[in-house]
């Protein structure tokens, strides 16, 4: 298996914790004085999304993981799997609930993700920054209070509910960013 | 393509500044300034120095890890106190505070001590300072008993290991020996909480690096460090100058080198006869000179202070 020494650490490199694939998220170089070098490095249980911190003597080897992100096109879900389709190959994945994660009230068919795979298989999705979502569900629309900033709760196509002005009415498409759950903009038919 | 420098030019100027008022403070307290090579064909034997080794015919060279060795030969030629401002290398340090090309001030005291080499360095970071300094020493082993309630002295390798994983989560520490869990301790447990200027001094026999051992208590060596909130700034000794324990250390570094699966390296037979022909009684330390600058002008990164870092 390819391996990593500390030197080459860089944030965004997968290498394997503990039997885990993990992602680096920040790595720093540290040596006081004369003594041993370390490196201490905040990483991302690509498995768990746990963040936890190691320390590795300066020179260490630490193994690769086999971890790849890919775009895939969102397809179904089928209840307990949710099925991604590679737009070139056609070749599909099948992710469970573990992989797919919070991002599945995002999901719409036809949605473009990235997929991480691990050894070949989904471990995790992550959807497109923006999604456009038909709201299903929420209280009437008040007429004339477009100006006053209020909210109020509404149920969107894949599930998910996010705050959206008083003025919007079932049926409306809306604009979200995934990454916070927060409304952005009515997005005209 | 990104052609500037790294640094601004006030820290380009900032930098010309304090060379000149170094000079000028080493002039004036009758201190020779002085120039050695850059390429030699031995280097340090340190464990936890890699250097960069360069071909050549008929033997190969090193680019130094610091002026050290042929200073120190100076000191023996009978030069008196001297000075130097270089570039030293070292294979693999790079990181916020580290690049593997930097600038030292390195500068030696006939008839000092540790103590009165402190005193010195204090008198020239407060005439180079913008601003009020606060300089505080204690020793390696009284930080610990302070900072960690640790007393080390009693502390068999099953113990350390153990504080190890216990004050820094994430350490595997199966591979360390006694000395790389207080590195570990050190760097990640006490070093970040430091504040204002502090010496660490008397550092353990076994991390004497080039330092005499104390003449009161020879489990310690008349070496210290200089910290800055934190970051390292200067090492320095009270200078070993037997040769024969000089070679000693030389070799025990090699054994120490080979059981880790490093290089052994050439010891440098000059610098050992240099000692065996005398060598006064001296003080020596070296000064990082990027992270003065990074610590006088309030920067965060050594991207700041490096002219250049492509």
């Amino acid at each position: 298996m390819a391996s990593y020494s500390t030197n080459e650490f860089r944030s965004g490199l997968k290498i394997m914790i503990d039997g885990d694939p993990c992602s680096i998220i920040e790595n720093e170089f540290v040596k006081p004085g004369k003594g041993q070098a370390f490196n201490r490095v905040r990483i991302r249980n690509l498995k768990t999304g746990r963040v936890l911190d190691k320390t590795f003597k300066s020179g260490e080897s630490v193994d690769a993981a086999d971890v790849i992100d890919t775009e895939m096109q969102y397809l179904y879900s089928d209840g307990e799997f949710w099925h991604f389709m590679d737009p070139q190959s056609y070749e599909q994945q099948a992710a469970d609930a573990n992989a797919v994660g919070d991002a599945k009230q995002w999901l719409k068919a036809q949605d473009s993700c990235e997929i991480t795979l691990y050894n070949g298989s989904p471990i995790g999705v992550t959807p497109p920054n923006f999604v456009e979502l038909e709201i299903t569900d929420t209280d009437p629309g008040l007429k004339g209070d477009t100006a006053q900033g209020g909210t109020k709760p509404a149920t969107l196509e894949t599930g998910a509910v996010v705050k959206v002005p008083l003025f919007l009415e079932i049926g409306e498409l809306v604009k979200v960013d995934t990454r916070s759950g927060e409304y952005m903009s009515r997005v005209k038919k | 393509m990104n052609w500037q420098p790294s640094a601004s030019l006030t820290v380009i100027r900032q930098r010309a500044r304090i060379y000149n008022q170094i000079r000028a403070f080493f002039n004036t307290r009758g201190c020779l300034e002085v120039d050695t090579p850059a390429l030699m064909p031995t280097t340090s034997t340190d464990l936890n120095i890699a250097s960069f080794e360069l071909p050549h015919i008929p033997h190969r060279l090193y680019l130094q890890t610091s002026p050290e060795y042929a200073m120190k030969r100076l000191l023996a030629a009978g030069s008196g106190s001297i000075f130097q401002i270089c570039h030293a290398f070292r294979e693999g340090e790079a990181g916020r505070r580290h690049n593997p090309e930097f600038s030292l001030l390195e500068w030696y005291r006939v008839g000092y001590d540790y103590q009165q080499l402190m005193d010195e360095i204090e008198l020239l970071i407060t005439t180079l300072s913008l601003s009020r300094c606060r300089f505080r020493r204690i020793s390696y082993r009284e930080l610990f008993r302070q900072s960690l309630q640790l007393e080390i002295e009693a502390l068999a390798l099953g113990d350390l290991r153990r504080h190890c994983e216990r004050l820094v989560p994430g350490t595997d520490s199966d591979g360390l020996d006694a000395d790389q869990c207080l590195d570990l301790l050190l760097a990640m447990a006490i070093v970040p909480a430091m504040r204002d200027y502090l010496f660490v001094y008397d550092y353990p026999i076994s991390q004497a690096a080039l330092a005499r051992a104390s003449a009161g208590d020879a489990s310690v060596a008349e070496r210290f460090e200089l910290f800055y909130d934190g970051i390292e700034l200067a090492n320095g000794f009270s200078e070993l100058t037997d040769a024969s324990q000089q070679r000693a250390r030389f070799e025990q570094d090699n054994r120490a080198r080979r059981e880790r699966g490093l290089p052994e390296l050439e010891i440098d037979a000059r610098l050992l006869a240099a000692l065996e022909s005398g060598i006064e009684d001296c003080a020596g330390v070296a000064l990082g000179l990027d992270r003065l600058l990074m610590v006088l002008l309030e920067l965060d990164s050594i991207d700041q202070v490096l002219t250049f870092r492509d």
